[in-house]
Formats: C-alpha cells, structure tokens, sequence
C-alpha cells in the first residue's frame, strides 16, 4: 500500500478572547493523516479535539480566535487558503458530520432541498442530475424510499435517519476526508451500531480517510486505524489502535480505560476512578496538564511539558517517563513502582 | 445488604400522556417490579422507552394513570396527607442534568437546606452543621456552602444533587441518569460515591441509564424496557451472561467494546430500523417488526413476563 499524505497539522493553537480572559482551546498540536486512514481523535470534553476539526475547515472564526500553525491538506496550507477558496474545497474535497443532527439542519426546509444547495455550490450539475445524484446517494446511506424522503423536513425523521441525511450530505461530492465529530453520542446504541456500521461500509466503498472525533473509546476500538489521545489541548498519545489499548504508554490513557466499566467487569466491583478534573485552560499549567491528577509525577512534570517521546516504533508518548533517563528506573510494565516516587 | 423484603413495588403501573383528543402517548405501559431494601435496581433501555417515565411515577412526581405503587406494603394514592409527606421524603431523586436540576440563583447551602426546612429537620447552627456535613459527605468541601453552581464543575454539581437528595434522610433514590452527562473519569468518581454511600446509610436505588455497562456494575437485578413495556428482568450477573429476550441480546452486541481485537471478531447482531412510536404502538409483542424470530403469535397476543431461572423474567413467546 502506498501512503500519501492526506493531512498534515503542524503545531496548531488556538486561543478565544473571551470575557473571562484567553482560553488556550489548542495548545501546539502536530498530527498527520495518510490516503484512506481512519485516524481517531479521543478525549474528554474541553480537551480541544472539537476546535481543532472545526479549525481543519475554518469553522473558528477569528476573531475571536487567534490561530497559529499549519494544516497541510495535501499540498495545500487550509490557513493560509482565502475564503472563497477554503468554502470551495470544505464540503466537497473535505466534508463534516456533526454530533447532532436536528441543530445541523434547517428546519424551515426540505431534506432534499438541503442536499441540493451543496451540489448546486460544489457541482455544475442540472436539476434533474442532481435529484438523481441524491437519490443514489439516499440508498448508498441506506436511506429507504428516497422519492418520498426528499420531500420531507428534518423533524419526520428519527435520529438515526436525521444523522444518515448529514453524512449523505456529507458523500456528496466525493470528499477525500470526511471529519466525523462525535457522529454517534447524540444517538442510542442499537442506532450507533448502525451508523457505525454505515461508516465503516462507507469508507470501504468510497476509499475516504475519516477524521473521527469522539470521547467514546467502545466507538474508537471499532473503527480506528490509529488513535491520538488529546488533553487539555495536547496530543498525549499517538499510536496504532492496538498499540493504545493494549499497551498504552501515557498515564492518562491508562486511567482511561481503566475507568470506562466494561462488559467483562464483576458488578459492584469498586471502579478505578481518576481524581480531579481537567485543568482550566484559562490558565493551564506550566508542566504537564495531567500531573495534577497523575500517581506518577515527578518534580519534572510539573515544571516542564513533556515532548513527544517514542515508546514503541510508530507509538508516541508525552510523558516523562518515557525518557531514557527515566525508562531505565521504570519496571516492567513502563510504570514506576509507586513506592519509588515517595 | 439485601434483606428480603420489599420497599416499594410497582404493580400493573401506567402512566399515559394525552396529546390532544384522539391521541394518546402510551410512556409507560403495564409494568410490575418490586424492588427489595438495600438493592440496586437498574432500569436500562433507549431514549423513548419510558423508563424515565417510570421512575418519576415511582416516587409520585407523576400521578399513575393506572395501577398503583405499593410503598412498605401501602398503596401511595390511598396515603393520607402525612404518610404521603414521609413517602415523599423517603423518595428522592437524583437528575440527569447537573446544568438544569440545579438553581442557579441560589447557593448550595440553599439548595441542599431547602429539602431539610420543608420537614423541619433541622434548624439555626444544626441546619449549617447538616448542610456542611453532607458536603463532606459526597466529597465536596464546607467552604462550597456559599457558592453558586455555576462555580462548579459538572461532576461537582452532580455531588450537590446527590448531597440535596441525602439531605432529607430518604431510603430510596431514583437516580435518573446520573452519569450521562458526565466525562468517561467523572462517571467513575460519581458511581463510586453512590455505592460507597449506599453500603454507608442503607439506601435502595433505582438506577435508570442508556448505558449497559454502568448499569451492569451498578446493579444487583436489571430490568429492560422498551416500548414502555419490561421485555426482560434478572440478576445483572445473569441478565449480561445469558440475556434470552431478543431485544436484550440485540441491545448488548450493539454495545460497543474498547477493545480492538474483540471488536475485530464479535458478531453483531444489527437491528433494522428505529424504535416504533409509542402513540400508537404495535398490538401484540412491541418489538415484533424489528425482531428476527417474529411469528404470527407475536402480533396477535402481548407477551408477558414468565419465570424461566431463578429471578430471571422474560416477556418472549419465542424462548
């Protein structure tokens, strides 16, 4: 398999002015997708993994944000794209399907009429070539009686239906990359395992990367090639999809997954629980953002950001302690014993 | 522990919303449970289903359209005015959504304290000493006495609905998706707190959540609806290791595991389109047109809730 690259983000932030002072939604993350990749982007809310996917289509408006970095898409720098040039691209080469569907649509107008708008800006298609197109496009999403559903508005259709039309309006055009935030939380599970379901089937048939955005990590185990885990506008973690699960090097990825119950779990079993909350990106800490609620941290981790270090081939880790100075202390399951902190 | 009796029970509960003449929203739909002292009851199915419904009816924030709620072996609706105020008192809840369960003008001394000036619980300096000892007690600090919500967090809001919940000494909580609303690492802070504070004070709960897996943890028996019915009810242990209705199994397989190489070889059973409106619902088995097993049996008669081990009830003509 050939890999090109697709998408490449280069230390990107991105502060907000608002009233309560400078938020530092984005603080410096670098990320890169290859042709047909499905890349999973994982963390909690406020960690910066929703303005970033916005900011890939230049959904942040500034002001009031103050944006820096670069988003290679291709050959392409997004950031330094023009307007009408970004709007030509965003919605056909790159498209994006929102956590919820009813505030994504226009309620005043038809479904069909919706899907029309997008050809009608990106295609040169006539009227009857573009119904014919959506039709197509209505059962490739698994959206029966197309015929009649093009005529309806978006409150007859459930909630899983309702997210079906926003990915057809997503395929539309044939995109490259589609960017997926949060395309199941709004919706149940047996509705999410569809939709999941379509996702996958989709990307096969369509050979489109997708940019998936969730604070699921069920969701992510079922879709992700690669997975970057994100905190408090960081990217703490980057590796393969069983790299991260099986052996996850950051301390917080850990405390993740230990603290989502599963399945296998004995009930009434006391569960792993983090202390703490995320830090306050108003004033984010001059260290590492997760040494507040770390068992691991040292003196180090508070005064300074870890970079990126390598844990395994192609699996990054922010975290001291995978330092070779520290490494060497570490027992066998890449963790200090706790006992040798204190 | 778990005694054997039984605190409240539900027996043939309706509760019907009418939406205009010839239209009728059937929430919640013959249902029978019992929940003993001491047990975690979960409540578990999709949005639309009418568990939420239940459990507000449960502890009389609505008034059943049919059947009744029998509470230490009395019917509520024939409470006289003081027994009812002690049931009313003895039944807290615990809400979804820490942004809009709370005031947002008032303190949380305030908050939590108005349930205790209501029953004249306590007063003056005692009134303070309460309200800071139950903060103390969800793990908030006394300091937060005179705060605002909008200070807090959404984990720490949700401790300030549980701390107001506490506040009047109850024996049953419903708690109506308390987690839902929280982050993967707040959630597990939340439910640990709840069952360490159940083992603490005795409590009985009636968990209501979407998801299978909290609930699963949480309980000691689970119950599935859909559709306003209860298709399913067992031991939690039980229910997830061996789930007989369909709808049950169908619910499980779609919950998604973080786990790559299972997820890489499980099957998946997929259900086929969305859940039937319950203005008008289907006669006979609710689940019939989205179920792969359905005979002619099922559409003509409702199935009911049969015994089929030990404590493990399902509503199936199939199995």
């Amino acid at each position: 398999m050939t890999t090109t690259r697709l998408l490449e983000m280069k230390d990107l932030t991105v502060r907000f002015a608002t009233y309560g002072g400078n938020v530092q939604a984005v603080r410096g993350i670098s990320f890169h997708m290859n042709e047909g990749e499905c890349l999973a982007m994982v963390g909690e809310s406020g960690c910066g993994k929703s303005v970033t996917a916005q900011t890939i289509m230049g959904l942040t408006p500034s002001p009031p944000a103050t944006i820096s970095g670069e988003i290679f898409f291709r050959e392409t720098n997004l950031l330094k794209l023009g307007r009408k040039k970004l709007q030509a691209l965003c919605g056909s080469k790159i498209s994006m399907i929102f956590q919820d569907p009813m505030t994504y649509l226009n309620p005043t107008m038809t479904v069909g009429k919706q899907l029309e708008e997008v050809l009608q800006e990106h295609t040169r298609l006539s009227k009857r070539e573009r119904l014919e197109k959506i039709r197509k496009t209505f059962d490739l999403v698994g959206i029966p009686n197309p015929e009649k559903r093009i005529k309806e508005y978006p409150h007859e259709f459930s909630g899983g239906m309702r997210q079906r039309v926003l990915i057809a309006m997503a395929v539309l055009c044939g995109p490259e990359l589609i960017i997926a935030d949060e395309p199941t939380t709004a919706l149940d599970v047996t509705i999410q395992a569809q939709v999941l379901e379509l996702l996958k089937s989709l990307r096969e048939k369509l050979h489109t990367s997708v940019l998936l955005i969730t604070h699921d990590l069920g969701v992510v185990a079922n879709m992700a090639d690669r997975i970057l885990v994100v905190y408090a506008g960081k990217v703490v973690e980057s590796g393969d999809a069983d790299a991260i699960f099986h052996s996850p090097a950051h301390p917080y990825t850990k405390a993740l997954l230990a603290s989502a119950p599963s399945a296998s779990w004995q009930s009434k079993q006391n569960l792993v629980s983090m202390g703490g909350t995320p830090p306050d990106l108003f004033s984010p800490p001059v260290g590492c953002g997760f040494s507040p609620r770390c068992d691991y941290a040292m003196k180090i981790c508070r005064e300074k950001h870890p970079p990126l270090l390598k844990a395994e081939e192609g699996h990054l880790g922010a975290c001291w302690l995978l330092h070779e100075r520290c490494r060497a202390l570490t027992n066998s399951q890449g963790f200090f014993p706790k006992e040798a902190l204190s | 522990m778990i005694s054997q009796d039984i605190l409240i029970e539900a027996k043939n509960l309706k509760k019907y919303f009418s939406l205009d003449k010839s239209h009728t929203l059937k929430a919640v739909d013959d249902i029978s449970l019992c929940i003993h002292t001491g047990e975690t009851l979960g409540l578990v199915g999709e949005s639309g289903c009418g568990k939420s419904t239940a459990g507000r009816t449960l502890v009389n924030l609505y008034s059943p359209t049919g059947g009744s709620v029998i509470y230490r072996g009395k019917d509520t609706a024939r409470l006289d005015k003081r027994e009812l105020r002690e049931f009313t008192r003895e039944a807290q809840m615990i809400f979804q959504d820490p942004y809009a369960s709370l005031n947002p003008r008032m303190t949380v001394g305030d908050t939590i304290s108005e349930g205790i000036d209501i029953y004249r619980l306590a007063s003056g300096k005692a009134r303070l000493q309460r309200v800071q000892e139950l903060l103390e007690m969800v793990g908030l600090r006394k300091e937060h006495t005179d705060r605002y919500p909008y200070e807090f967090s959404g984990g720490q809001r949700q401790r300030i609905g549980i701390a107001r919940a506490l506040a009047v000494n109850p024996k049953l909580i419903v708690c109506d998706e308390p987690t839902s609303a929280l982050d993967v690492s707040i959630q597990a802070q939340v439910v640990n707190l709840l069952n360490r504070l159940q083992k603490e004070l005795g409590l009985t709960y009636l968990f209501i959540s979407h998801d299978l897996n909290m609930v699963k943890y949480i309980s000691d028996r689970v119950a599935v609806m859909y559709l306003g019915v209860i298709v399913e009810i067992a031991p939690s242990e039980d229910l997830y290791s061996h789930p007989e209705h369909p709808y049950t199994k169908a619910l499980l397989s779609a919950v998604p595991v973080a786990d790559p190489r299972k997820e890489r070889q499980r099957q998946r059973i997929l259900l086929e389109g969305d859940v039937p409106s319950p203005v008008n619902p289907p006669r006979g088995c609710r689940f019939q047109d989205r179920c792969s097993f359905a005979e002619t049996r099922c559409n003509e008669e409702q199935p009911t809730l049969k015994e089929r081990g030990k404590g493990h009830w399902t509503a199936c003509h199939i199995f």
